[in-house]
C-alpha cells in the first residue's frame, strides 16, 4: 500500500500548486444561484466561468465543439456543456437544478444553475435556498423586465443578502454605457424594495468573454471588477457570534462498547450561532435546561476529539451533564436566547408541486429534524409576482404560487423567525399519502403583515 | 458600477475566517448531516463498497459521523468476479479493521447459474445492476450510500442527494424531488428505497484532496505502478482471464495507475509516474480529461450512456 507520503519537492512548485497539494492551504467554499429570463444567455455564462476557470475538461469540450460544428456556428456554443438530459427533452420537462463546480486558487465554487423559463419560481427557490448569493442576469437590449422582479422577489424572499446583477449581451449593444447605468439604476432601487442590501452590477458579453473572467477593453469606463473578481472577493461571511446557538439533533450517539460503556452525545449540525463546553441550553420544545459538559468532533489527523467550542456550520456531538429525554426532532438552543415553541404557525410558503395547496390540507411538516402532522388552516394571501404586493387570501395556491399560510400542528415545535434563522425558520410540506414534497414554507414570527390580514378573513 | 459590497480587510477578515470553514471542512460537515440523516430515517441503511476511493472517502466520512460508535450499518459490494485483486484485499482488510459487516453480491454467480449472461464484449459492468437490486431486496435495504458525484458526468449533474427509486431501482425524473436547505425528505413506499449521495457536491480534486489531508490509505494502483497493460480503444487495459487481449492486441510493460477502480474488462489505466498523493493532485488539476472519459469505456458508447444506466437501477 502506498499512502503517498513520500513529498515531492514541494518548493520546486508554483504558487498555486502548492496550495493545491498544502493541506494546511485554506481556501472558502461560496454557494451561488443564477436566475435569468429566457434567451438572456444564462448557459453561455454558465459555460463561459467553467471554461474560462479551465473547469470543463478536454472530453467535454471536445463534444462542444463538435456538435457546434455540426450545426454550423463559428463560436463553439458553450452553453451545450450545461445542455439537459435526454429524459427532459422527451418528456418535455426540466429537472429543476443542475450543480456545477468550479475553483479558482482562492475558492471553490457550487453554482445552482436553475431553468428560467418553466416553473422558474419553484426552481429558483430551490436553487437559492443553499446559496449564499444569487447571480441575476439581465439582457442589456430588454432591460429590466418583469421576470427580473420575480427573481428579486425571491432572492429577497429567501434571504439571500447578495446579489450580482449581470447585464449580459453589451457586445449587441456596443457596450454603451447609458444602458447600462439605466438598467443598474432600475434594478436597484427595486432590490431595495424587496430587501436586497448589496448589489454589484457587472457589464458582460457572455459569449466573447467580457467582463466575465478577463477585462473587456470594450468598457473602459467601467472600473469595476470582473463577475470572476467579484465572486472571488465578495465577503458572504456572516459572524455565528452574533447568533443564537441552534442544533436540531439528528442521532444519538451511543456506543455501548467497553470503552466508552456510558457514553451519551448528541449529534447534529449547528445550524447558528457558536456553543462551548460550559454553557447552559435549552432542549426543545420540552423545555429543561442543562449544561454543556463535552464536544465532540473527528477532526483531522493529529487533532483532539474533544473541542472547547464549535460553530455554525460544524457538524458535532454534545455532552450534556443531567440524564433527559433527547432524542432526534428536539432542538438545543441557547438558554438564554431559545427559539419560540409553536403549535400555530405563520408562514410564506412556495408550492413546489403540481397539486395545489387548499385549506383543510393535512400535512406532514419537516422542520428541522422533526416530522410532525399539520393541518392548512387558513391560506392567508398571496404575493403577486409582478408588483411584490400581498394580495387577498386565494382559494388555492398553485404551483409555482408563493402565499401565507397558517399551520396548526399536532405538537409544538421550536422555530425562529426565517429572516433571522435560516435552518431552524424553514420547513417543507410533505403529502402524507405518498411521500411527494409539496411546498417550500418560511417561518414568520414577527410577520405583522399575516396578522393583519387574519383580521379581514 | 453600483456596489455596497466592500471585501472586509484586515484583521476583521482574519478574525471572521476563523470562523468560516476551509471548503474541505464545509464538504465534511455536509457529508456527516447527511449520513446521521439516514441513520435517524431509516431502518436498514446500508454503504457501497468497492474499495475504490470515492467509496473509501464515503466509509472515513461514515466512521467521523458516528464516532465513538461503530458505523451503524453494512457495507455491501457488488463483485464482478473481474476485480482487481488488491482491491478485494483492501476492501476486506478495511472491512476487518473496522469491525464491519459486508455483504458481497457476486456476478460470478449469476453467470454460473444463468440468470446472467456473459456479453459478447466480455464488459460486466452493465450486469452489476440485477445482483444489486436482488441485494437490496434481500436484504431490504431501505437506504442505499452511494459515492456518485455530481461533477462526473451530465446526468448526475442533476441528480438529487436522496434519490428515490422504486421497487425496480429505477430512476424517474418526474418523481425527483426538490431539496431544498437541509431538509432531505427520504419517505418512500415499501419495496422502494432510496440511494443517497453523500458526496454530490464533492469534485475530483476535492476527494484527492481530502485523501492527503486525512491521510487516507488506499489500494496500491491508484499511485504509478508498472504493469503489464495492451491498448483498446484508446485505454491501458489489464491481461488477464477477463478477456483480453485478443489477437493482435499487444501486451507491453508500462507505467500507469488508475483513476477509478471498477470492472477489468472496462476500468483503464492512465500513464502516469504520479506515485504520492500530491503528484496524484497536480496530475488531477492538470488534466485534460474528466475521470470517466478517460477511463471509462461504458460511458463512452453514447452522450446519454449514464442517464440510460441509471435510468435501469444502477448508481
Amino acid at each position: 500500500m502506498s499512502t503517498g507520503t513520500e513529498v515531492v519537492g514541494l518548493d520546486a512548485l508554483s504558487e498555486a500548486d502548492q496550495q493545491l497539494v498544502d493541506p494546511a492551504a485554506s481556501r472558502d467554499l461560496l454557494r451561488l444561484a443564477t436566475a435569468g429570463s429566457v434567451d438572456d444567455g444564462k448557459s453561455t455564462l454558465v459555460g463561459r466561468l467553467l471554461y474560462d476557470t479551465k473547469s470543463v475538461l478536454a472530453d467535454q469540450l471536445d463534444a462542444v465543439e463538435r456538435v457546434s460544428r455540426e450545426r454550423g456556428l463559428q463560436h463553439p456554443d458553450l452553453a451545450l456543456l450545461t445542455d439537459g438530459l435526454r429524459a427532459e427533452r422527451e418528456q418535455g420537462i426540466t429537472i429543476d437544478v443542475a450543480y456545477r463546480y468550479f475553483s479558482t486558487p482562492q475558492r471553490s465554487y457550487i453554482l445552482a444553475d436553475t431553468p428560467g423559463h418553466v416553473q422558474y419560481t419553484r426552481n429558483m427557490v430551490t436553487g437559492a435556498s443553499t446559496a449564499e448569493l444569487a447571480l441575476i442576469l439581465v439582457d442589456a437590449r430588454h432591460g429590466v423586465l418583469e421576470q427580473t422582479r420575480r427573481h428579486l422577489a425571491v432572492t429577497g424572499l429567501l434571504g439571500l443578502r447578495h446579489v450580482a446583477l449581470v447585464v449580459n449581451k453589451m457586445d449587441l449593444l456596443d457596450f454603451d454605457r447609458s444602458v447600462f447605468t439605466a438598467i443598474v439604476e432600475e434594478f436597484t432601487a427595486m432590490a431595495g424594495h424587496v430587501g436586497v442590501s448589496a448589489v454589484t452590477a457587472v457589464p458582460i458579453s457572455a459569449l466573447l468573454g467580457d467582463n466575465v473572467v478577463t477585462r473587456s477593453a470594450h468598457t473602459p469606463w467601467y472600473t469595476g471588477p470582473t463577475l470572476l473578481e467579484h465572486l472571488e472577493t465578495v465577503d458572504v461571511t456572516t459572524d455565528p457570534r452574533d447568533e443564537a446557538f441552534r442544533m436540531p439533533v439528528q442521532y444519538v450517539i451511543r456506543p455501548q462498547t467497553p470503552e466508552h460503556r456510558d457514553y451519551r452525545g448528541y449529534a447534529g449540525r449547528v445550524t447558528s450561532g457558536v456553543i462551548s463546553v460550559g454553557d447552559t441550553v435549552r432542549i426543545q420544545p420540552e423545555g429543561s435546561t442543562t449544561t454543556v459538559v463535552g464536544i465532540d468532533r473527528v477532526g483531522r489527523p493529529g487533532e483532539p476529539t474533544e473541542r472547547r467550542q464549535a460553530h455554525a456550520p460544524q457538524s458535532v456531538v454534545l455532552r450534556l451533564a443531567d440524564e433527559l429525554d433527547v432524542a432526534r426532532g428536539d432542538l438545543i438552543s441557547a438558554a438564554d436566547r431559545p427559539a419560540t415553541e409553536v403549535k400555530d404557525l405563520d408562514a410564506t410558503v412556495a408550492v413546489l408541486a403540481s397539486r395545489p395547496l387548499k385549506p383543510r390540507a393535512m400535512v406532514l411538516v419537516r422542520i428541522g429534524t422533526a416530522t410532525v402532522k399539520g393541518l392548512v388552516t387558513d391560506l392567508v394571501d398571496t404575493l403577486d409576482m409582478t408588483t411584490l404586493e400581498r394580495g387577498p387570501a386565494p382559494s388555492e395556491l398553485p404551483l409555482n404560487a408563493i402565499g401565507g399560510i397558517r399551520l396548526r400542528l399536532a405538537r409544538p415545535v421550536a422555530v425562529d423567525d426565517y429572516s433571522a434563522a435560516r435552518r431552524t425558520g424553514s420547513f417543507l410540506l410533505i403529502d402524507p399519502s405518498d411521500g411527494a414534497t409539496l411546498a417550500a414554507g418560511l417561518v414568520q414570527l414577527t410577520g405583522d403583515l399575516v396578522d393583519a390580514d387574519s383580521w379581514l378573513i | 458600477m453600483t456596489t455596497t459590497d466592500q471585501p472586509t480587510t484586515g484583521a476583521l477578515r482574519t478574525e471572521l475566517a476563523e470562523h468560516r470553514l476551509d471548503h474541505l471542512d464545509d464538504l465534511e460537515a455536509e457529508s456527516i448531516h447527511i449520513f446521521r440523516e439516514v441513520a435517524g430515517e431509516f431502518e436498514r441503511p446500508v454503504l457501497l463498497f468497492s474499495g475504490g476511493k470515492d467509496s473509501v472517502v464515503m466509509l472515513h466520512l461514515a466512521v467521523k459521523a458516528f464516532a465513538p460508535a461503530p458505523v451503524p450499518f453494512a457495507l455491501l459490494h457488488v463483485d464482478t468476479g473481474h476485480n482487481f485483486e488488491e482491491v478485494l484485499r483492501y476492501r476486506d482488510e478495511t472491512v476487518e479493521r473496522l469491525g464491519l459487516r459486508l455483504v458481497v453480491a457476486s456476478v460470478q454467480d449469476y453467470i454460473d447459474d444463468g440468470r446472467l449472461s456473459e456479453r459478447p464484449d466480455g464488459t460486466r459492468n452493465p450486469l452489476q445492476t440485477v445482483p444489486l437490486l436482488d441485494a437490496i431486496t434481500e436484504g431490504r435495504f431501505d437506504a442505499v450510500f452511494g459515492g456518485g458525484r455530481r461533477d462526473e458526468e451530465k446526468a448526475r449533474a442533476k441528480e438529487r442527494v436522496f434519490s428515490l427509486r422504486d421497487a425496480f431501482g429505477a430512476w424517474d425524473p418526474r418523481r425527483q424531488r426538490p431539496e431544498l436547505w437541509e431538509l432531505y425528505n427520504g419517505r418512500h413506499a415499501p419495496g422502494e428505497h432510496v440511494r443517497v449521495f453523500p458526496l454530490s457536491n464533492w469534485t475530483e480534486l476535492d476527494v484527492w484532496r481530502y485523501i492527503a489531508r486525512e491521510q487516507i490509505e488506499l489500494p496500491s494502483l491508484y499511485y504509478a505502478h508498472t504493469r503489464e497493460v495492451f491498448r483498446r480503444d484508446g485505454m491501458w487495459l489489464t491481461a488477464g482471464e477477463w478477456g483480453g487481449p485478443r489477437p493482435g492486441e499487444v501486451v507491453e510493460t508500462r507505467t500507469v495507475r488508475y483513476r477509478t477502480v471498477g470492472d477489468m474488462s472496462c476500468t483503464g489505466a492512465v500513464e502516469s509516474e504520479a506515485r504520492t498523493v500530491e503528484a496524484v493532485i497536480l496530475e488531477v488539476a492538470g488534466s485534460r480529461l474528466t475521470e470517466r472519459g478517460a477511463t471509462r469505456a461504458d460511458d463512452r458508447l453514447s452522450e446519454a450512456a449514464m442517464e440510460d444506466r441509471k435510468k435501469e437501477g444502477y448508481f
